[in-house]
């Protein structure tokens, strides 16, 4: 069997984690096995069908009031008690937030290895291989891991969501008590950033910008270019962040996020290797930029030399314009 | 307080890295190397923490003797002691082992801790998962990529980055934190500090002293292959008008690119 662990939000399913599913489906046909899912809260048994649809064949249910804020504590003993009763082969988690916090934990209380961020996986004779970035893609590592359950995390954005079927499938309900004094750290509150705007790792579009900006006030440029794609969301070179131009939170590149959207747009920004290792993986990059040798150019599928400040809105109107049609 | 502040040392992020394709490894000869990134922040934390509170700030690093050169340089930060654990070991990219080299550590050695701090990974092997290992395996709550940090008595309340926002985790002492950016603005050294860190001794820990059985360092992670990406080719760069070159662009998204 190979399960993923569901991750809810806001009363639903992560897109990432039904990326992880479809992945896990995919390789589970493969190796002629089959694919489970394990959702983890208070009221979630609504989640199932979702899970169904994205193809696990068991939804395993672990309610709980306990369990209805994440806790690392709380859901590593919840998941290592599904692990003892089910006996995954493999257990794949979204490399979101949680998903980061929780499978490392997960993973030592069973004494299992971890594969981090995986962008690929393939079954060799029968045993998963796990392709995952370091150096913030600088280099790709390919592993196997010895430890049963294999336990990995999945990149999101970087697996293909399945087709969604609706159909039936068991579910598992499994009693776990969290004893008193068992979970020493909990989350109290959740805080929205205002703006309500997807995550760089998440966007289908990135919108990115640098030094070029020549100010914070600048980025409203870019975000008035973004505001044109349905999911997309701007992004920030290390120098510009540096500069206190835009919140770190939007950084792309070495000590910041790793993207790989659709559509990678960088404006005004050179190309610092640290930030080419960040967004190299993007499936298209265009480059805007008044310097024709700027290092942006080596990778991009397209650029345009010119003055961003002049670029950025045309471009915006014509992206309306072929958006619309 | 008592603050263990975990570093390691790795190539700046600046380096281009190289591939030994036949040992599967990274070529470190010409790299150079630093204190990752993160783990400076989680370092100053730990600084302010002390000024604030009082206590100790002890660093501790596990990897060769190199890494002796990270662990000075958290002293000239201001740390008070700095520890090797030395592992000789190539880079196995198995995060549970160096998780349980530094549970046992701790047990060991370091009782009476209140607050375990981390980077909130180390660049270079990207793996961020010894801090929440190490928690686990330690029964410790934990807090990772967090951004702001708050200590009073035996609890600390935390930020921590999540998609699109933040969480705030209220953790009893003793605890494991990680360190994302915009934590705080790490200090640099002084000259006074660097040449008292010249002075100090920096004691060893050998794997040996902590009692491990033949098969608990045994790397899960066999690795199978390791590879620079393909080189991105040169796309098409157009030059000219903006709102003409604007247009081209777009139009090529569409029916070349096929994105839009």
């Amino acid at each position: 069997m190979i399960a993923v662990f569901m991750e809810t939000r806001d009363g639903k399913i992560k897109k990432s984690s039904l990326e992880a599913l479809s992945e896990a489906k995919r390789r589970a046909v493969e190796m002629g096995v089959e694919t489970a899912a394990v959702l983890v809260g208070d009221a979630v048994a609504d989640l199932a069908p979702s899970a169904f649809a994205f193809g696990a064949v068991k939804v395993y249910l672990i309610e709980n009031k306990t369990l209805a804020a994440y806790s690392s504590q709380g859901f590593t003993l919840a998941l290592a008690a599904f692990v003892g009763e089910a006996k995954p082969a493999a257990f794949f988690f979204a490399a979101t937030a949680m998903g980061r916090d929780l499978a490392p934990r997960v993973a030592a209380r069973l004494g299992a290895g971890l594969a981090s961020d995986c962008v690929k996986i393939v079954v060799k004779a029968g045993a998963l291989e796990f392709t995952r970035p370091i150096y913030a893609g600088k280099a790709f590592l390919s592993l196997t891991l010895r430890s049963r359950p294999n336990v990995a995390t999945l990149r999101p954005n970087v697996f293909p969501l399945g087709e969604a079927v609706p159909v039936a499938g068991q579910v598992v309900k499994m009693d776990v008590t969290v004893p008193d004094g068992t979970v020493k750290g909990r989350v109290t509150e959740v805080i929205k950033e205002e703006s309500a705007e997807v995550d760089v790792t998440e966007a289908d579009v990135v919108v990115s910008g640098g030094r070029g900006l020549k100010g914070p006030e600048n980025f409203a440029l870019l975000r008035d270019l973004a505001a044109v794609f349905p999911r997309a969301a701007v992004g920030a070179s290390r120098s510009a962040v540096d500069s206190g131009w835009i919140g770190h939170s939007h950084q792309v590149g070495q000590t910041g996020k790793t993207v790989s959207p659709n559509l990678y747009i960088a404006v005004g920004i050179s190309g610092a290797i640290q930030h080419l290792a960040g967004m190299s993986s993007s499936k298209v990059i265009v480059a805007v930029n008044k310097d024709a040798e700027a290092p942006i150019f080596k990778v991009a599928d397209y650029g345009i030399v010119g003055d961003l400040f002049e670029v950025v809105p045309r471009l915006k109107d014509e992206l309306k314009k072929a958006l619309a049609e | 307080m008592n603050i263990l502040v975990f570093v390691k040392r790795v190539p700046d992020t600046e380096s281009r890295i190289r591939i030994q394709h036949e040992t599967k490894s990274i070529v470190e000869e010409g790299l150079n190397f630093v204190v990752s990134p993160y783990d400076e922040y989680a370092m100053e934390e730990a600084l302010k923490l002390r000024e604030a509170q009082g206590g100790t700030v002890r660093a501790v690093s596990v990897g060769k003797d190199e890494a002796v050169v990270v662990l000075r340089k958290c002293l000239a930060m201001g740390a008070d002691e700095a520890f090797l654990v030395k592992d000789d070991s190539p880079e196995t990219y198995d995060g549970l082992r160096t998780a349980r080299i530094i549970a046992r550590t701790v047990e060991r050695k370091f009782a009476g801790t209140d607050l375990l701090l981390f980077g909130k990974q180390a660049v270079g092997t990207d793996n961020s998962q010894v801090p929440a290992m190490v928690a686990e395996l330690l029964g410790l709550p934990q807090a990772t990529v967090v951004t702001k940090l708050e200590v009073e008595g035996a609890s600390a309340t935390a930020l921590r980055e999540i998609e699109g926002g933040m969480e705030k985790i209220v953790l009893s002492l003793p605890a494991v934190v990680t360190a994302q950016k915009g934590l705080n603005e790490p200090r640099y050294e002084t000259l006074k500090g660097i040449m008292a860190a010249k002075k100090k001794d920096i004691p060893v820990v050998k794997l040996e002293e902590l009692g491990f059985g033949p098969d608990e360092l045994v790397s899960q992670v066999d690795v199978t292959g390791l590879d620079v990406p393909a080189q991105r080719q040169c796309g098409r760069i157009l030059t000219g008008e903006p709102a003409e070159t604007a247009r081209e662009l777009v139009g090529l998204l569409r029916t070349e690119a096929k994105i839009i």
